[in-house]
């Protein structure tokens, strides 16, 4: 691995401001993606996943403060990047979907001419073109009979229907990147991996990267390259997918996979994590967010930073005892 | 909703919108003025005096005298009673047969609920200040009429909310666990259906009552209901109104102001209590 | 138009019952307080008022389906004539309140809510919620008294009008605005709008309270939506965000309180041409009360139902335009 990574997220820190005081939401998260290659970041909610993307996306609200670190893409230093640069690069070089396609949509303008709207943004395009081209994402997406669902409003679809017109206006640029958080959340088991098919086969094709923001190690196991364990702001552990369902070296990944249905052969065997994630408004926040939680715990746990361990060429995982 | 959340969301309430302490000031007046009013003016407000007509504020009346030499001061002060008590009625019975009705609409259902459903869209026909206007109108002109009319028209406000919030809550598990308790019709709606819905209802009912204020001064104005030489804000202005053009302003501003006063006072409540009841509505 | 018809019945019913609830004989009220049994007796054999009741009904129902609404007594002639001889006034004054409500409230919400908690924002929270609380009576008043009184800016509030200075124009659409123009009178002009502007302030003052705050609450929830963060992330200008995918989200909730306004703008016209001396149907019907003409009570309150009804109806038409989901359903 000589060239550097599309996307290189090192050391994030973001701290939120609120009237109780600072919520450390994330803290020394690294990952990266390469180009033709999906990682998904895999955690429960409020783990930080989701404010890991907004940050690439340069979308945090104003009460965000970013504390250090850096986010690369493509070579451009993201979070160095002034308000205009970052809002052309949007929808262009990198795009986000979001789960509920149904409300991610305008409910009240035809789907073509959202997607319309983006192709405009982007580049100049006469209106015809516009047109031809919002056609042409929608066929990508394999929405069949394309030309009439141009003019369909998102109520008039079904949510798996909104979610491929939302990629295809994420798409409809060509971008390098595409973030994809919990797209498919709220949609039946069948059309989750009609939705998740494609963006794979879109990987495939157009050699763009992605990043699956999920709860369900389940999906992100069948779907991605590598998978980025986060929890409570940290990233605990990365590793390519066989890797770490096999051997997960972080006490929270093994917990999560014994909590998948795929890793039990039946329902009693399923796993379950005891206590919750720690309060990132405390000021005293341990070393080791995952203290609590813990079976292994042990002296230095409480005493010392955590070591990022590199196991492997590409499996790190923070932790003193890592298995 | 414990008392404890209850009182950090007040007190959350008053810090975040410190307007609403200065509401509760404006209310401890008003409510001073209605009860004891009478007491404390320095004049008897229908007491004319042909000697000091038309003074303008000095120290001996604060808000100078009217055209027939009574104190404006002790007028205005006098009307709140009568301007407060004419709102205090009106909403208090379209609260009650409001609600009443539209819980009604909301657990019957069927006939029941698209006939009380059919009167308050008809209402709604309206606007309303004109059939407030037609019902002084047809039922005579006196202050009973003017509250009767302030509260027909408001009576949808709060059976339609009622109806809605009810209609919601007819099938819900804890209704659910009360019938198969053996309860009542209109035990269920007294006991585990009104008392849920009673706090918004009485923000919309503070939101309310300067409407009240505002429609039945309004009604006054125009010369329905309240009678000369009664003291009542909105007959006030209207009288004063003809002193205008001979720039004596005192005559219609300070019952104007009056008037402004309760209304922005009753309104700055609504809002404080909407904070304090459901802190996630704040806009 | 589900339910405009269904109003209109209603209505209908409303405006007979009202009449036929009149304390004591209803033919003593229509025949007005100077009249004597005779005439008592005449009006209630007009009125039908020796039928029962659902033919009293039929009869009043035919009457209205051929325009009549009865006999003005202050006037001496049909009060269906006088009204639409005085609506025109009250229609030019409502419509520019109405607009001007519009166009510096919908402006004012939508800054509010661009920048929440900023000056600007907490300002116009603050000026909304006082002029919320001045009845329209007693600013039509105060401005009166500052700018015509006092600064002698603003004609004497008499009328549409000032006939000694200017010519009334001649009637085409009844807007003393528009027909001033039609007939190139710039002069007449001048002078209606001269005597437009304090009424129209008044009027539009209260409506600004409600329209402002409909437009923050609903620009908020509109650029926090799910659309507006997509639309934000495929890097969409913030004009193409605030306008095509907030502003015009926003605007449904604005047409839904419309009715409302409406409701308002109807109702206060009464109190604001009394005070200006405003010849329109709230003048109109303001001395008919105190005159206990019945009729033309009636008259203007079925009126005033109807208008409003017809203008809800146009804001449901309008909804319709504004949301696709709207226009199928119905």
């Amino acid at each position: 691995m000589t060239a550097p990574p599309l996307l290189k997220v090192d050391k994030l820190s973001l701290d939120f401001r609120t009237r109780e005081g600072r919520v450390k939401a994330l803290q020394d998260v690294s990952f990266h993606i390469d180009r033709g290659e999906i990682l998904g970041i895999v955690g429960e909610s409020g783990s930080g996943k989701s404010v890991s993307a907004f940050a690439i996306m340069g979308l945090l609200e104003s009460t965000a403060e970013i504390g250090g670190g850096s986010v690369h893409f493509a070579g451009a230093d993201l979070l160095a990047d002034n308000g205009a640069a970052m809002r052309a690069m949007r929808g262009r070089e990198i795009s986000m979907i979001f789960q509920s396609p149904r409300t991610a949509l305008n409910p009240i303008r035809k789907v073509g001419r959202q997607i319309e709207d983006v192709l405009r943004r982007h580049g100049p395009v006469t209106g015809h073109e516009a047109k031809k081209k919002a056609i042409e994402a929608l066929e990508r997406v394999r929405i069949p009979d394309s030309a009439r669902r141009y003019d369909a409003y998102p109520f008039e679809l079904s949510g798996g229907m909104c979610q491929r017109v939302m990629i295809a206006m994420a798409l409809a640029c060509r971008p390098m990147l595409l973030i994809a958080d919990e797209p498919t959340t709220g949609l039946d088991v069948t059309t989750q991996a009609v939705v998740m098919d494609l963006i794979r086969e879109m990987v495939d094709e157009t050699r763009m990267g992605a990043l699956l923001i999920t709860h369900d190690l389940g999906l992100a196991g069948e779907y991605c390259d590598r998978i980025a364990v986060m929890h409570a702001g940290h990233t605990v552990e990365d590793a390519p997918t066989e890797v770490l369902l096999e051997k997960a070296a972080h006490p929270y990944s093994a917990r999560l996979i014994a909590a998948t249905p795929a890793a039990a052969d039946e329902i009693a065997d399923l796993g379950s994590i005891p206590g919750g994630l720690p309060d990132l408004r405390r000021q005293d926040l341990p070393y080791c967010r995952f203290r609590d939680r813990c079976d292994r715990r042990v002296e230095v746990c409480d005493a010392q930073p955590l070591p990022v361990t590199e196991l492997t060429g590409s499996h790190l995982v923070r932790c003193w005892r890592p298995t | 909703m414990t008392l404890a959340t209850f009182a950090k969301d007040t007190r959350h309430a008053f810090a975040e919108n410190p307007l609403t302490l200065v509401a509760v000031v404006i209310f401890t007046l008003l409510l001073l003025c209605a009860i004891l009013g009478p007491s404390l003016v320095p004049y008897d407000p229908l007491m004319t005096d042909s000697n000091a007509r038309m003074v303008p504020p000095s120290w001996q009346h604060w808000f100078g005298t009217d055209h027939l030499g009574r104190d404006i001061f002790s007028r205005v002060v006098v009307a709140a009673r009568l301007d407060l008590g004419m709102a205090v009625t009106a909403v208090a019975a379209s609260f009650v047969i409001g609600t009443s009705l539209g819980a009604i609409a909301g657990y019957r259902g069927g006939f029941v609920d698209q006939l009380i459903g059919r009167v308050f869209d008809t209402i709604m026909a309206f606007p309303l200040f004109v059939l407030a206007m037609g019902i002084v109108a047809a039922l005579g002109n006196s202050v009973v009429n003017i509250i009767i009319a302030t509260a027909i028209i408001n009576l949808p406000f709060y059976g339609r909310y009622a109806r809605a919030e009810v209609n919601v809550r007819r099938d819900a598990a804890y209704v659910e666990a009360a019938r198969m308790g053996g309860n009542g019709s209109v035990r269920i709606l007294a006991r585990h259906i009104v008392p849920n819905i009673l706090p918004p209802m009485m923000v919309q009912a503070s939101l309310n009552m300067g409407w009240a204020i505002l429609n039945a001064a309004g009604l006054s104005f125009i010369g329905l209901g309240v009678r000369p030489p009664e003291a009542e804000w909105g007959i006030m202005v209207s009288e004063g109104a003809s002193y205008i053009f001979s720039g004596e302003w005192w005559t219609f501003v300070f019952p104007g102001m009056a008037l402004v006063l309760a209304v922005f006072c009753f309104n700055l409540l609504g809002d404080g209590l909407r904070d304090m009841i459901d802190p996630r509505r704040r806009t | 138009m589900g339910s405009a018809i269904p109003s209109l019945i209603g209505v209908i019913i409303a405006t007979f019952l009202l009449s036929r609830a009149l304390p004591g004989d209803p033919a003593v009220y229509f025949a007005g307080p100077a009249a004597n049994a005779e005439s008592v007796q005449q009006v209630r054999e007009s009125l039908g008022l020796d039928k029962s009741v659902p033919e009293q009904f039929a009869l009043y129902v035919w009457d209205l389906a051929h325009g009549s609404l009865g006999t003005s007594l202050t006037t001496g002639q049909p009060v269906a004539d006088d009204l639409l001889q005085r609506l025109p006034a009250s229609m030019e004054l409502t419509f520019a309140a109405l607009i001007v409500a519009i166009v510096v409230a919908v402006p004012l919400g939508v800054f509010a809510a661009v920048r929440p908690s900023s000056f600007v924002d907490h300002f116009c929270r603050g000026t909304v919620t006082v002029a919320a609380a001045f009845p329209t009576f007693f600013v039509a008043l105060l401005l009166v008294y500052v700018f015509y009184y006092l600064l002698g800016w603003a004609p004497q509030p008499l009328g549409r009008i000032d006939e000694i200075y200017y010519v009334a124009p001649d009637t085409v659409t009844g807007f003393y605005l528009i027909d001033t123009l039609l007939a190139g009178d710039s002069e007449s002009f001048r002078g209606a709008l001269a005597q437009l502007v304090l009424p129209t302030i008044s009027l539009a003052l209260f409506a600004l309270a409600p329209i402002a705050r409909m437009t923050r609450a609903s620009m908020l929830t509109a650029l926090g939506s799910d659309f507006v963060r997509t639309a934000r992330a495929n890097g969409l200008s913030g004009a193409t965000v605030l306008f095509t995918y907030g502003f015009r989200n926003a605007l449904l909730s604005i047409t839904n309180i419309m009715g409302m306004i409406f409701s308002f703008l109807l109702g206060s016209n009464v109190l604001i041409e009394q005070v200006f001396g405003w010849p329109g149907i709230g003048a109109y019907a303001v001395s008919a009360v105190i005159a206990s003409d019945y009729a033309a009570v009636q008259g203007f309150i079925l009126m005033m139902a109807v208008i409003y009804v017809l203008l809800n109806l146009v804001v449901d038409l309008l909804a319709g335009l504004i949301d696709p989901r709207v226009r199928f359903e119905g």
